[in-house]
């Protein structure tokens, strides 16, 4: 070999005490580096203030509350902080659900059968919704946000159109005295009392959903797809990555949850609002960049998602037991979205920076 | 798969050429790649030289003539069936996703899993020590395996990327400008490691417009200009101004040179000096 390649191996020289570096990256850095770490401090803040100002916050019963408005909040926070990772974002995630409920309530009621029929019905309905945003998506390389918008628009006008020519009202008929509604409530809109308190049941279902997605996200070949998909697809194609699946399969997750949080609505309250859902979105989507997930994609955690979704949940009843007015909440939610998003950044590049 | 000591090249390339439409875009390629040899292809933009690599890794197919790989003629269809077959490519951009760790990236595209059912997951372990030992093995040190991949320079980008290619089993590695978005240290480490491929004993294709980088670790040099060959030469009968006039354009530069040279001596205005110069 030639000089000029002996020459080279100096700088290699320098790494000869590399295992003692490879185990030098300290747990507390590893753990600075990860996405929720900024809203975790943020949670906390949100927390201890409201446990300052609000007395009835402090009771366990108040805690049950604020795990129940989190909760209706994070399920659909699931799926949409998996699509942020994965580059891609859903303005229809939040009449989706409504679309959802609509579909199953007006489907039983019409045709007089068993809830559960129209359980799978609006199960399908929500599947497609998500498969077409995908598959639009994939086919034309819009961006989410036009493919979504639309997607969001007709849906919304859907809704309230639709549901006009059934009932002629606009909200569902209420579908508590038919066949299977006792079950279904017990599945989608229970509550479970532990210790005395009654949690909802959506809180379980929440926390199980946050826990399949952050198995899928660390521990599984679709995970990194995942992750790859959002960061750099091309590079991922280039290594054999189906980013097409994968982008309509995150697409029909939010189709997915948006169903169950829609079944919620639905069994919670016999009836849905035709016009609710819109600017739900927003919120999934704020309380997952909350959460640390990059909004261009490639990088946050479904455990992040549920924070954000607990900081908003803590918000919402927060303000509530504080006795302000509840016309501040919205306020409060921006602040906190900027808040966080700096806090986010603040620490990224602190626990980056080598 | 046998190996190559009986002189039989793992690529070779006789008289292809390939047409777009009705623009020639190569004609005539004749090479040889063999197994622990650099062979460095050579050229100015659009002599040719993405063509030939597009055919090599089975972007597009050829028109004429024949490509054999183990002297067996072959037709891919998809960059995969060049993979199959053991021929990589590292592309310079379209290699890494920056914000996922190094071992992530090694492996992505191609996880290692256990277990089975809705237990399938990602063996951890396995791909973090492989990634590692792997990277090793081509002189590779890096601090941290799980660092984003983004956070390192350039240069050990493309060693990653190599030596994943290695580590799937390539035999041929086909690299697409590896040191032309890099300073003049990054382009060196890559140039080692394109000499650590080589004495892993791959055969691998370099393409580059830097003459300088190519005679540094090329043992064969193909030149192309106008999708011709213009130069097909072993390191032993080229010297290194011999490789640069001929990847500068040879006569027809020496040519322009002495027009250059003649339009100086009848001109006496100083702003021609100063364009020189500048």
């Amino acid at each position: 070999m030639s000089p000029v390649t002996q020459a080279l191996d100096a700088p290699a020289a320098q790494g000869t005490d590399r295992h003692a570096q490879l185990t030098r990256r300290s747990a507390g850095r590893r753990f600075l580096t990860r996405p929720e770490v900024g809203s975790l401090v943020g949670a906390i803040a949100v927390f201890v203030m409201f446990f300052a100002v609000a007395e009835p916050f402090r009771a366990a019963a108040s805690l049950s509350t604020v795990l129940y408005a989190s909760s209706t909040i994070g399920i659909m926070t699931v799926g949409v902080a998996l699509l942020m990772i994965g580059g891609e974002f859903d303005l229809s995630a939040g009449v989706g659900v409504t679309t959802s409920a609509l579909a199953a309530g007006m489907f039983s009621f019409q045709f007089s059968t068993n809830v559960w029929v129209g359980v799978l019905v609006a199960l399908v309905v929500s599947l497609a919704v998500g498969f077409v945003n995908g598959y639009v998506l994939v086919r034309t390389g819009l961006p989410s946000f036009l493919v979504t918008l639309a997607t969001f628009l007709m849906l919304q006008g859907l809704n309230i159109a639709i549901t006009k020519l059934i009932t002629g009202g606009v909200a569902s008929d209420s579908i508590s005295d038919m066949d299977g509604f006792g079950q279904a409530q017990a599945i989608f809109a229970s509550a479970v009392t532990i210790g005395g308190i009654s949690v909802k049941i959506t809180v379980f279902w929440w926390l199980l959903f946050v826990a399949i997605a952050t198995w899928v996200l660390l521990r599984t070949r679709i995970g990194n797809w995942i992750f790859a998909v959002g960061g750099q697809s091309d590079s991922a194609r280039a290594v054999g990555v189906p980013v097409n699946r994968t982008k309509i399969g995150l697409f029909m997750t939010v189709g997915f949850l948006a169903w169950f949080t829609g079944m919620h609505t639905l069994f919670a309250f016999n009836t849905v609002q035709s016009g609710q859902g819109a600017t739900n979105e927003l919120i999934y989507i704020a309380a997952a960049v909350v959460g640390g997930c990059l909004l261009t994609g490639g990088y946050g955690s479904a455990i992040g998602g549920a924070i954000g979704a607990f900081i908003f949940g803590m918000t919402t009843q927060g303000i509530v037991y504080a006795n302000w007015d509840p016309d501040w909440l919205k306020f409060f939610i921006g602040a906190t979205l900027l808040a966080a998003t700096l806090l986010n950044m603040w620490v990224r590049t602190r626990a980056a920076r080598r | 798969m046998t190996s190559n000591t009986d002189g039989v090249a793992v690529v070779e390339l006789d008289g292809v050429g390939k047409n777009y439409g009705n623009i020639c875009a190569l004609s005539g390629v004749s090479l040889a790649v063999e197994a622990s040899e650099v062979t460095c292809i050579l050229g100015d933009n659009g002599a040719g030289k993405s063509t030939l690599i597009k055919v090599i890794s089975g972007l597009h197919s050829y028109d004429e003539g024949r490509y054999l790989v183990d002297g067996e003629q072959v037709r891919f269809t998809s960059p995969r069936d060049a993979l199959n077959r053991g021929i990589a490519t590292v592309y310079q951009d379209l290699a890494v996703v920056p914000l996922m760790s190094v071992w992530r990236n090694f492996f992505l595209g191609s996880e290692v899993t256990k277990g089975t059912g809705p237990w399938r997951r990602l063996d951890v372990t396995a791909m973090r020590e492989t990634a590692d030992a792997e990277l090793r093995k081509m002189g590779i040190d890096l601090p941290d395996i799980d660092q984003p991949i983004g956070t390192l320079s350039g240069g050990q980008r493309q060693c990653v990327a190599i030596a994943r290619a290695i580590h799937f089993g390539a035999r041929v590695l086909i690299l697409d400008e590896p040191t032309a978005a890099l300073g003049v240290k990054q382009a060196g480490v890559v140039l080692k490691y394109v000499a650590a491929a080589r004495d892993a004993g791959l055969g691998v294709i370099l393409i580059t417009h830097n003459p300088h980088h190519a005679f540094m670790v090329g043992d064969h040099f193909v030149v192309l200009r106008q999708g011709q060959v213009e130069l097909n030469a072993a390191r032993r009968d080229l010297t290194l101004d011999a490789l640069t006039l001929h990847m500068a354009g040879g006569a027809e530069l020496e040519e322009l040179r002495h027009e250059l040279d003649r339009l100086e001596a009848t001109s006496t205005s100083p702003a021609s000096a100063g364009w020189k110069n500048g």
